[in-house]
């Protein structure tokens, strides 16, 4: 048994005027602050790591657009290929109507205890309510974060279901692998978003739960989802994950200092559609998973040699066996003026050295290991979106077309963030051509 | 450098005291470096964390410094930094060390 990745689709909703709303900009509260480097719908929809997240060019094409991106715009379509970009009205329209509970109101009215005021175009829109006045769980910022959540997850399983054809009825399960944590004060990590955004999409014959990882949750979820189609239990199964509003504006003040936008103004969401093999839909190699182990420490050459050079050997294979690895794909753009430098570039130096270290690559070839075999970052940082998921449509592609032969995702995880230990994370799959 | 980190470290100078104390970096990030080795030695320029005017004058190496690197056992080293070295461009973050606070004078 195994099983195959049937669809994937990818989706941006633009919210300028949430960036205010995001963890960092609100504890410094640097809403006028931000205001003058926020972008407008049309700078952002033609931001070309934008239109290479929704399917409108390879990311390797990336390589090729003279830096800062920002200052180079691509033509700016909404539809993707692999997903849509949808502005700020149509994004609260979504939240409106995923809201069940008649806690959001676009009506211009004012805000009133414990509310939250939104805005459209810098000016007040309407309010989102709490749920209770003593529970900071049902908060209404942690409520407007989930709603968003929800929303914009539920518009990528819909484009999903839309793009393949797959009818919603015939879902059986999806896995919710966002980070947001959904309950009330008895269980504030309570849940199963999975199952409320498959219910926005019309999924009326699913049932869900959620795979929590941190940022590396959306391969857990592809591995645990590719487990219960493999195993029989379900037939299809969806992954899926909606966007992250805490993280709007996160890297706000490097942006400001350096005079670069405020680029962190989309929230993302994603949609996997995992089934049986056939139809050269590519395979999920579930003999080839790679997971972090407790023991293993958390030096880099340790979680590296557990998500790539272990599951690889089990298979006799070597790192430059893969022809195209995804990690985490931030896009630089936003890292680099924070500090942060540019993630999977440094990703891809680590894996190219620890093939090196092995014999496996001459030293001389380590500078093109990147170009070689791994991607240019293009997503945004939203978490658990960025970590390998948005190569998997242009992967899955290029497994189809024959362009390459397999491709490993890879992903980490910081749960130490959470303070209940110090150790990182990661897991790790290898997708390879599918059968007729 | 991020508040949490300066509470981390003001707490172990609290107990252990500043004379027993030697801060190895580990960071590429050359602005980053030059950061943090501001804030263990001379206070947070930022003047946001807990080490905002206070000069706990620690001093301040890098993990990729030929002389630190002498002080490890070479497996452990090339298990933990073995990486990272091959990556990173170490002669400038070395360069970049030369100039963290307080080195003139030693």
């Amino acid at each position: 048994m195994s099983a195959a990745i049937h669809g994937c689709s990818l989706v941006l909703a633009h919210a300028p005027d949430l960036v205010r709303h995001g963890s960092k900009p609100t504890r410094e509260d640097a809403a006028e602050e931000i205001k003058p480097a926020l972008r407008t719908f049309d700078n952002a929809l033609g931001y070309p790591p934008h239109q290479v997240f929704i399917g409108n060019h390879r990311p390797d094409a990336l390589w090729e657009v003279e830096r800062p991106w920002w200052k180079s715009p691509a033509a700016p379509k909404a539809e993707g290929r692999f997903g849509v970009f949808i502005d700020q009205d149509a994004l609260y329209a979504r939240m409106e109507a995923a809201d069940q509970f008649q806690l959001l109101h676009l009506d211009g009215r004012e805000a009133s205890d414990g509310s939250l005021s939104l805005y459209r175009n810098g000016s007040r829109a309407g309010v989102m309510n709490r749920a209770h006045d003593l529970d900071e769980s049902l908060s209404a910022s942690v409520l407007l974060e989930n709603l968003a959540c929800k929303a914009t997850g539920a518009l990528a399983l819909e484009h999903l279901l839309g793009r393949t054809g797959f009818p919603p009825e015939d879902l059986a399960y999806a896995i919710g692998c966002g980070e947001e944590a959904v309950g009330d004060r008895y269980q504030r990590g309570g849940g199963n978003l999975g199952k409320a955004i498959a219910e926005q999409a019309g999924c009326a014959n699913a049932s869900g739960s959620d795979v929590k990882a941190f940022c590396a949750g959306p391969i857990h979820a592809l591995v645990v989802a590719a487990s219960l189609v493999s195993s029989g239990v379900y037939e299809h199964v969806a992954v899926v994950a909606g966007g992250s509003l805490a993280k709007l504006g996160m890297k706000f003040a490097g942006a400001l200092r350096n005079d670069v936008p405020v680029l962190e103004d989309v929230l993302a969401g994603l949609a996997i559609l995992v089934g049986p093999p056939g139809n050269g839909a590519p395979t999920i190699r579930l003999d080839a998973v790679g997971r972090h182990r407790i023991g293993s420490g958390s030096a880099q050459q340790a979680v590296l040699e557990d998500l790539v050079v272990e599951p690889l050997s089990r298979l006799g294979r070597g790192i430059l066996d893969v022809d195209r690895y995804a990690t985490e794909l931030h896009d630089p753009e936003i890292t680099e003026p924070a500090g942060a430098g540019n993630v999977p570039q440094r990703n891809y130096k680590l894996i190219g050295a620890l093939a090196v270290k092995r014999g496996e690559l001459e030293r001389e070839r380590l500078d093109h290991f990147e170009r070689e075999r791994g991607l240019p970052g293009f997503s945004p940082t939203q978490g658990h979106v960025a970590s390998a998921v948005p190569w998997l449509p242009h992967g899955v592609e290029a497994l189809r077309s024959g362009e390459i032969g397999s491709t490993m995702l890879v992903a980490k995880g910081s749960l130490f963030l959470g303070r209940m230990t110090e150790l990182a994370d990661g897991m790790s799959v290898l997708l390879e051509q599918g059968k007729e | 450098m991020d508040p949490e980190n300066q509470d981390r470290i003001k707490s172990l100078v609290d107990e252990h005291g500043a004379d027993d104390l030697v801060v190895v970096l580990g960071a590429a990030d050359l602005e980053a470096l030059e950061v943090a080795a501001e804030t263990l030695t001379l206070g947070d320029p930022a003047y946001v964390g807990s080490l905002a005017g206070v000069q706990l004058g620690l001093p301040v190496v890098h993990i990729l410094e030929e002389d630190v690197k002498e002080q490890v056992d070479a497996g452990v080293y090339d298990e933990q930094v073995g990486l990272l070295e091959m990556t990173l461009d170490v002669d400038q973050v070395r360069r970049a060390a030369e100039k963290f606070p307080g080195r003139d004078e030693t």
